[in-house]
């Protein structure tokens, strides 16, 4: 060992200087900080952004209403008196309406004036007065308080969305409207009652009207439709590969281009869905079934990968074991395999279904967006979906579709937390360590 | 409706298939039924398949090849002075004829030649579906009778099952290749048919983006130019931003997550960055429309600086934000998989835990995050909502982050959002931005997979 | 176990001879009780070698020596430790400045994923030892000129150290712990991951080691304890049953159980 000599050179501690190690553990504790800084930025923007969310939204909740006082004259409704449907459906209620909210207002005379009172009650008054008559026959010849909704320009202002400190040129309620409605809260005509048509009804170009029963039932068609098809064929190409594939060139082929499929941005699904169901098999656009198509294929990977995970995850003991009392392979894999792996198939599946709920933009390729009023009813129906729905308000200029649309992030929201809590849950619940 | 009722039908065929298969096997063995080959359950399913497989497969191909049938022998026995027409303004009456047949409201006028042809039309359709019903039918009882002919105590019910489940299997996992295929044929396909109107030098190297092309042949003003590099400059404009948020916040969270955090902290935290990721893209771009945008012009207007309404910043900084935890999960992974001895080693000559993490463990996680921040690059570029709803649609070519620049995605969404005759180039081009758009995302995959691939190879 | 300890070690031990000097250390992980209050004296400038039976406690109590223990979740040591007569586990002491003065080797070697210089350099830079380029060129070259593998790596310094062979990265780890210049080295099972060959050359390291360091290795293997060791403590169960001279303990041990270790009863 001649090359020791070196050791004779003299040692040279390190220095553990007072400075030095001040200065090393501010390094750290600046570090640190960063990691810090970093971890409470994520946290505080998602804070942001659902505050911001519900604090514009939550008032969606609520639509304020007018009080009328409707005279339900019988000649105005049925003249002949026989009280037949057709002739009571397409009575003029609007007339009625109008009349009743004019008659509050009796020193209203100018047109324009008298139009824009009218204006302060929603479109949707007749349908409100026509209901109660098709319910009940009896009301006529009767004067009741009838509370109908108000317009969206009304609720916004009573919500505050619309300040009275706004010059009157930049607003969309004028001080004369404002004298209206302090009067109409003068005599307690103006009430906030529970937003029940938001639940129940179908888009509408007047906001008070407009509703996510349409899109909820869309987008729950769709994810039929891509659980359906993706479910059964994600875990039977899982358990393929899994289980039976031989290691080779195409299943290695087969597994890179799933895990690349998993990563292709969603908008070129919806290419796919329009180049090759539109346009080469004539499927129909804005059907909730070539939706749910394209959406089975973008979640296609998700569920593979998951259930690919969940079936490695089970012990090869255990497929030995039933492979030792004389099962064949596949009843060793659906027997045994298949059923300790299912919880964790069924997580990732669940995830999978909460992403293709949120999923907007290869709708928007197959003609989703289209403004649709009726509650689809089937699966080749044209429909919306609900974030398309909520892209779609988002896009509308009236103000109260601010709200509107906050408030269907707020259902779409609760949706996503509610399957992503079963999934949690499952997974609590069924996580077995080996 | 009435094909839910065939569909119903054919089930009910199947499921009897099943019990009578089961029974039928039964009796075969006169009640000793381990002198079956195999339990009688599989003779049923075996009766099952042979009554369901080639009914609803036959099913399925009609369904598929129908329409296109149709409407051609509609096209062949259409009068000659229709045929004559230019491929656009037939394919139109095409149209007008099967949404007249299918009881749609139908615009422009109707002439007594399109009524008859779409009086035909339903007919053909209506004969067409009967024809359907009825072969179907009769198929799945044929192969019900057959199946249950087969059955006796020799039959190796459980093989054949098995064998035609390996097979349905491996039909299963290459739907994600043809998926693939599909994905690149399609879109092959349409951007050729874009290339052979505009020149594709022209869409690669022009620095010109307005797709409007003339309605009427000699319309003023509509020259249209495609050129996809402003497209493609504001996209990486935007998505640098985002990775200037993303990289940073994710990565020191990564660190703080898997290096600092007590078990406590990560139970807490780590959940909710990934909450981050669940959060759909239309709400991030509602947020970006809403909030982030406005609050970016405020302060611009507060510092007169001109910055506009759907500045390139918003975007990209509500995308990074959407990127954190693609960044974070991933890089915290891959330091998770650094092995504690590298830590130990730094630890044991005195290092801080800093001075351990900046020194050892991120140069032996370099790969891993390297290939996190590519597919995060890869996502911002096709992010496709918050571009539409926060971004601009006017093609400039800056790299000034305050003004208004569009994406690729943003402009697939406009030219292909509405309604659009399918074989003009404005909409074609939408093909071909697509084709870009799935060639360049592929690409940083590609090289994201193998690299995290390569690095989990070497550690594990 | 006290009556053991009484003849193993001197009820005042003398700070000038000892330069470690551990009292009545147990070692929790969690509710388990890994070491059962052990008192153990390291000898300045002598290689100790802790053996035993895996399981024992040895690698736990060489981990306690500059509080590796640490990082691990759940760990708990009670008991005293000295080095030069400071309590290492005064919460007062900063552990960073303990680890520069007690360095490790790891039973797998862990070079950094750097370049072979940028391995040994590494411990100086962050110490402050030789701000200079050619100071740290200088160090480097002695570091690895002393763990003897100089003249195979002088070519390829700016080469990622995990491309060497087995032993020859274990000797760049023990280089890159003598670059700092500790004044004691722990090595946790140095050679469990080497070919015989690589052995006998890094045992051949820790001998002229000896001269500035004061070593404490952990082994499996009596005979390398044998070879390389002064003084040599036998560990089972947790406890420490016989410490000693290695001549006298290896040819005339005081403990049936050392006695039966030895001899390959058990292990």
């Amino acid at each position: 060992m001649t090359e020791t000599s070196a050791s004779a050179a003299p040692i040279q501690r390190p220095d553990l200087s007072g400075a030095r190690l001040k200065r090393r553990y501010a390094a750290e504790a600046r570090f640190r900080l960063y990691g810090l800084i970093a971890v409470f930025a994520a946290i505080g923007t998602l804070v942001l952004l659902l505050t911001s969310i519900i604090s514009n939204g939550y008032t969606a909740f609520a639509q304020h209403h007018i009080a009328l006082e409707v005279t339900f004259d019988e000649a105005e409704i049925d003249p002949t008196g026989e009280r037949e449907y057709n002739v009571l459906r397409r009575a003029n209620y609007q007339g009625i309406a109008r009349a009743s909210l004019r008659g509050s207002f009796p020193d209203v005379t100018e047109r324009r004036a008298k139009r824009a009172l009218v204006g302060l009650m929603s479109g949707s008054a007749d349908q409100t007065l026509r209901d109660i008559v098709l319910a009940n026959p009896d009301v006529i010849g009767t004067t009741q308080t009838v509370w109908v909704k108000a317009s969206d320009d009304l609720d916004s202002f009573m919500k505050g969305h619309i300040s009275r400190d706004v010059p009157e040129s930049d607003r969309r309620i004028k001080d004369r409207d404002i004298g209206w409605i302090d009067q109409l809260i003068a005599d307690e005509r103006i009430e906030s009652q529970f937003n029940t048509t938001f639940f129940t009804a179908g888009d509408s170009r007047e906001p008070e009207q407009a509703g996510i029963w349409g899109a909820t039932v869309g987008s729950f068609l769709m994810l039929f439709v891509t659980l359906v098809l993706s479910f059964p064929i994600g875990v039977l190409s899982a358990i393929y590969l899994e289980e039976f594939a031989p290691k080779n060139r195409w299943t290695d082929l087969i597994e890179v281009n799933i895990n690349n499929l998993a990563a292709v941005p969603s908008i070129v699904f919806g290419l796919l869905g329009l180049a090759v169901f539109l346009n080469f098999f004539g499927l129909p656009r804005s059907a909730p079934l070539v939706g749910g198509m394209v959406l089975a294929l973008m979640t296609l990977p998700t569920i593979i990968i998951a259930a690919r995970a969940a079936l490695k995850a089970v012990p090869p003991s255990i497929r030995e074991a039933a492979l030792g009392v004389g099962a064949s392979k596949l009843q060793a894999v659906t027997h045994h395999v298949l059923p300790l792996a299912m919880p964790g198939i069924l997580t990732g599946t669940i995830l999978g279904a909460a992403q293709a709920l949120g999923e907007t933009a290869p709708l928007l390729m197959i003609g989703m967006v289209a403004f649709i009023v009726d509650i689809p009813g089937g699966f080749t129906d044209s429909a919306t979906a609900l974030p398309v729905q909520i892209y779609l308000w988002a896009d509308s200029p009236e103000r109260a579709f601010v709200e509107k649309t906050s408030a269907a992030i707020m259902v779409l929201l609760a949706f996503l937390v509610v399957m992503n809590a079963v999934a949690v849950l499952l997974r609590k619940r069924f996580e077995r360590r080996w | 409706m009435s094909l839910l009722i065939l569909a119903a039908t054919l089930l009910l065929l199947t499921l009897a298939g099943y019990y009578m298969g089961r029974g039928r096997s039964v009796a075969v063995s006169q009640g000793v039924t381990h002198r079956l080959h195999s339990r009688p359950q599989y003779y049923g399913v075996y009766v099952a398949l042979w009554c369901g497989m080639p009914s609803f497969l036959l099913l399925a191909l009609w369904l598929a090849l129908e329409p296109q049938i149709v409407e051609m022998i509609l096209v062949s026995n259409l009068p000659a002075s229709i045929l004559d027409l230019n491929p656009d303004q037939r394919g139109l009456i095409v149209n007008q004829i099967t949404s007249l047949a299918l009881g749609g409201i139908v615009g422009g006028n109707i002439t007594p030649e399109i009524e008859a042809a779409a009086r035909d039309y339903a007919g053909m359709r209506q004969t067409g579906f009967a024809a359907m019903a009825v072969l179907v039918l009769c198929i799945a009882i044929f192969g019900l009778a057959l199946g249950r002919k087969q059955i006796a105590t020799t039959l190796r019910a459980r093989n054949r099952v098995e064998t035609i489940v390996s097979a349905v299997m491996i039909v299963a996992s290459t739907i994600a290749i043809a998926t693939t295929i599909g994905i690149v044929l399609s879109l092959l396909f349409e951007a050729s048919r874009f290339f052979t109107k505009i020149p594709v030098t022209d869409f690669l190297f022009g620095l010109q983006w307005s797709p409007q092309t003339a309605l009427r042949e000699g319309q003023v003003g509509g020259s249209g130019a495609f050129g996809m590099l402003p497209l493609f400059a504001g996209t990486l404009l935007i998505t640098f931003i985002a990775m200037c948020v993303a990289v940073p916040v994710g990565l020191y969270s990564a660190i703080y997550m898997s290096e600092y955090a007590g078990p406590k902290m990560r139970a807490i935290a780590k959940p909710i960055l990934e909450v981050l990721a669940g959060i759909p893209t239309v709400v991030y771009g509602f947020f970006a429309a809403l909030t982030v945008a406005p609050f970016f012009r405020n302060t611009g207007d507060a510092l007169s600086l001109d910055v506009s309404s759907e500045s390139a910043l918003a975007a990209g900084i509500v995308i990074g934000i959407m990127s954190i935890p693609f960044v974070s999960s991933l890089s915290d992974d891959v330091m998770n998989s650094v092995p504690q001895t590298l830590r130990d080693g730094a630890f044991a000559l005195g290092a801080t835990k800093s001075e351990t993490i900046k020194q050892v463990v991120l140069p032996a996680a370099l790969p891993g995050i390297v290939g996190s921040v590519l597919l995060a690059v890869s996502r911002a570029i096709g992010e496709t909502m918050i571009v539409v709803m926060a971004a601009g649609l006017a093609a400039n070519l800056t790299v000034n982050p305050l003004e208004a620049v569009t994406t690729v995605t943003v402009q697939i969404v406009t030219l292909l959002v509405g309604d659009q005759e399918f074989d003009s180039a404005k909409t074609l081009s939408a093909f071909a931005l697509g084709l870009m758009l799935f060639v360049v995302t592929l690409t940083l995959n590609v090289i994201a997979l193998r690299v995290v691939r390569k690095y989990r190879e070497k550690y594990d | 176990m006290a009556m053991a300890a009484e003849n193993l070690v001197d009820e005042n031990p003398n700070i000038a001879e000892h330069k470690i000097i551990a009292r009545d250390v147990s070692v929790y992980y969690g509710e388990a009780q890994a070491l059962k209050s052990v008192a153990l004296d390291i000898g300045r400038n002598q290689v100790t070698s802790l053996i035993g039976p895996s399981g024992c406690g040895k690698s736990t109590f060489l981990r306690c020596l500059n509080r590796m223990n640490d990082v691990i979740d759940g760990c708990r040591v009670v008991g005293d430790i000295t080095l030069d007569g400071e309590d290492i586990y005064d919460p007062k002491l900063d552990v960073v400045q303990l680890r520069a003065r007690v360095g490790m080797v790891f039973q797998k070697p862990n070079p950094f994923p750097k370049s072979i210089y940028d391995n040994i350099a590494y411990g100086p830079r962050i110490h402050g030892l030789g701000e200079a380029k050619a100071d740290t060129d200088e160090i480097v070259e002695r570091s690895l000129t002393r763990a003897g593998l100089w003249k195979e790596v002088k070519d390829r310094l700016d080469k990622p150290g995990t491309g060497l062979s087995g032993g020859q990265q274990q000797r760049l780890c023990i280089a890159r712990a003598i670059a700092v210049n500790p004044e004691v080295i722990l090595m946790d099972e140095p050679c469990s991951a080497l070919d015989p060959i690589a052995t006998a050359r890094i045992e051949e390291l820790i001998d002229e080691l000896r001269e500035n360091f004061t070593i404490v290795i952990v082994t499996h293997s009596m005979q390398q304890a044998a070879r390389v060791s002064q003084r040599t403590a036998f560990f089972h169960l947790g406890d420490l049953v016989e410490c000693g001279d290695t001549q006298q303990l290896f040819t005339n041990p005081n403990d049936e159980r050392t006695q039966g270790y030895i001899t390959g009863r058990f292990g």
